[in-house]
């Protein structure tokens, strides 16, 4: 359960807006089904009271947002962040994808957000409706009794392996302060490391096949945001389309990874909206583990004009066969 | 049947001011490399972009070489040293997707190196002959 209410967030927002510091507010709201929370603009309190959410189910970043609505809107934007999406507005603002005038943005703390492939693992499909309160309560068109769950044991993996409750931007911070955490998110990316080639190779191919190329990744992701995409080319041959074998999947993939690496916050918004659950944050720890490996520790969006790491060099960078030399007596 | 020697199709990006004219010295001084290997002129090692690399395997290419002037010696100053970044990031993500790395290679050799070119693309190909053909990343379509 967050430890924050929805009534607290409305109360906030309807004064900003009533006292003029803001004009629109960036938060989320229904959508078709209660566990499937959508993005949206408010302008009135009554607009707010109606169908602002906030629950288990947010984990929208609006970091993103701000590039396109921060320069419409004829006065500044309240957005409400999350720790980890203040590290993406603070890359966007590293970019300068948005100006940080046109802002107000209002940290709130996060307990974690579920995962409904989680939730639909121990109840099933059918879910009718969904009430989160100090459990998650879920009713499914099969059974009168809703089913009670621990929100812990179905926060989303980029929740479980959580890398900071600290807000690293805000104007205003709602409740308290956290602290960045040593989390085990590389514990995977390692686990891949330590297979075979062959079974590595097994492995990516298992997941990337599913891909389905819908380009929700790359729509989400909070450091992708080119006006023109190599993927939108119609020159390129893989313009909005399924990938016609596995070269194709494979393409997609390490492109998308490659030009976020060194950006890349680690926000999971790519895991988090892919349809076909397949773990992109493997691709992108990836190169955030080989960074801070090879260039020193790094985190993206920490701080507003760092320069990321492909980027920058040193004279004294390791050789790219090195690289592999290097693991081969580790191993 | 005759069976036909297998000989690997190698992709070699030379930046223009080291690399390929290593690769003429090469030819000037009547030294041997593969005529397998394809040679491609950028105007820097830098400009190599990971879609190039993956695109010369679709393509049909065994393996690919980057090779660049000396750090410190690139004609843009900096150049190379982005690309020694940007590929050892890559070629390490393609040996995490369990692409055999010894298909893909970055070599600085200046213009005076043209032995160390020639034997920089012996060496490379029969690594690469060793290998057989690229697999794990060929698009059928591309096939003869
Ligand atoms: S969101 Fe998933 S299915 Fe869609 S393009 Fe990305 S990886 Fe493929
Ligand atoms: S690649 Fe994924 S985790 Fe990284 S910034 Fe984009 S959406 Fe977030
Ligand atoms: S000009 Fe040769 S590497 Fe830049």
């Amino acid at each position: 359960m967050q430890k924050i209410t929805r009534e607290q967030l409305i109360e906030k927002a309807a004064a900003l807006l009533a006292g003029g510091t803001v004009t629109a507010v960036l938060g989320w709201s229904k959508g078709e089904f209660d566990y499937d929370v959508t993005p949206a603009v408010f302008h009135t309190a009554e607009e707010l009271n109606k169908d602002f959410v906030w629950n288990d189910f947010c984990g929208a970043n609006f970091s993103k947002y701000l590039v396109a609505k921060a320069a419409k809107e004829e006065g500044k934007v309240l957005v409400f962040l999350k720790p980890c999406d203040t590290y993406s507005f603070n890359q966007l603002l590293t970019e300068h994808r948005f100006d940080r005038e046109k802002v107000y943005a209002v940290g709130i703390p996060c307990e974690g957000m579920a995962d409904i492939a989680k939730i639909k693992e121990i109840c099933g499909e059918g879910i009718s409706s969904i009430d989160c309160g100090e459990k998650i309560a879920v009713t499914t068109i099969y059974e009168d009794e809703p089913v009670m769950i621990d929100a812990k044991d179905v926060l989303a993996e980029r929740c479980v392996n959580c890398k900071s409750k600290k807000h690293v931007a805000y104007d205003e911070l709602m409740g308290e302060e956290g602290t960045v955490i040593d989390s085990a998110r590389f514990d995977e990316v390692a686990k891949i490391e330590a297979m075979t080639p062959d079974e590595r190779f097994a492995f990516w191919q298992n997941e990337l096949s599913r891909c389905i190329r819908c380009n929700a990744c790359r729509d989400a992701c909070p450091a992708c945001t080119c006006e023109k995409c190599v993927f939108d080319n119609p020159n390129s041959g893989v313009e909005n389309k399924a990938p016609a074998n596995s070269f194709e999947e494979k393409m997609f993939h390490i492109i998308r990874a490659f030009h976020v690496a060194g950006r890349c916050t680690d926000c999971g918004e790519c895991s988090r909206v892919c349809p076909q659950n397949i773990p992109l944050h493997l691709l992108n720890r990836k190169f955030i583990k080989d960074m801070n490996e090879f260039y020193g520790e790094y985190q993206a969006g920490e701080e507003v004009g760092t320069r990321a790491p492909l980027v920058n060099y040193t004279t004294g960078d390791i050789e790219p066969g090195e690289v592999f030399d290097r693991r081969d007596t580790d191993a | 049947m005759q069976v036909k020697e297998y000989k690997p199709l190698i992709v070699a990006f030379c930046c223009n001011w080291c690399s390929y004219a290593g690769a003429d010295l090469a030819g000037n001084n009547r030294l041997n490399y593969p005529a397998d290997v394809k040679i491609i002129r950028v105007p820097c090692s830098c400009r190599v972009n990971p879609m190039f690399v993956l695109r010369a395997f679709q393509r049909g290419a065994d393996g690919v070489i980057i090779c660049g002037c000396h750090p410190g010696d690139c004609h843009y100053t900096s150049g190379n040293y982005f690309t020694r970044r940007r590929m050892a990031a890559l070629f390490s993500m393609l040996d995490y997707l369990g692409i055999e790395k010894e298909r893909t290679r970055v070599e600085w050799v200046s213009a005076a190196e043209g032995a160390k070119f020639a034997a920089t693309m012996n060496d490379f190909a029969s690594t690469v002959a060793a290998l057989g053909e690229n697999k794990r990343l060929e698009d059928l379509r591309c096939k003869k």
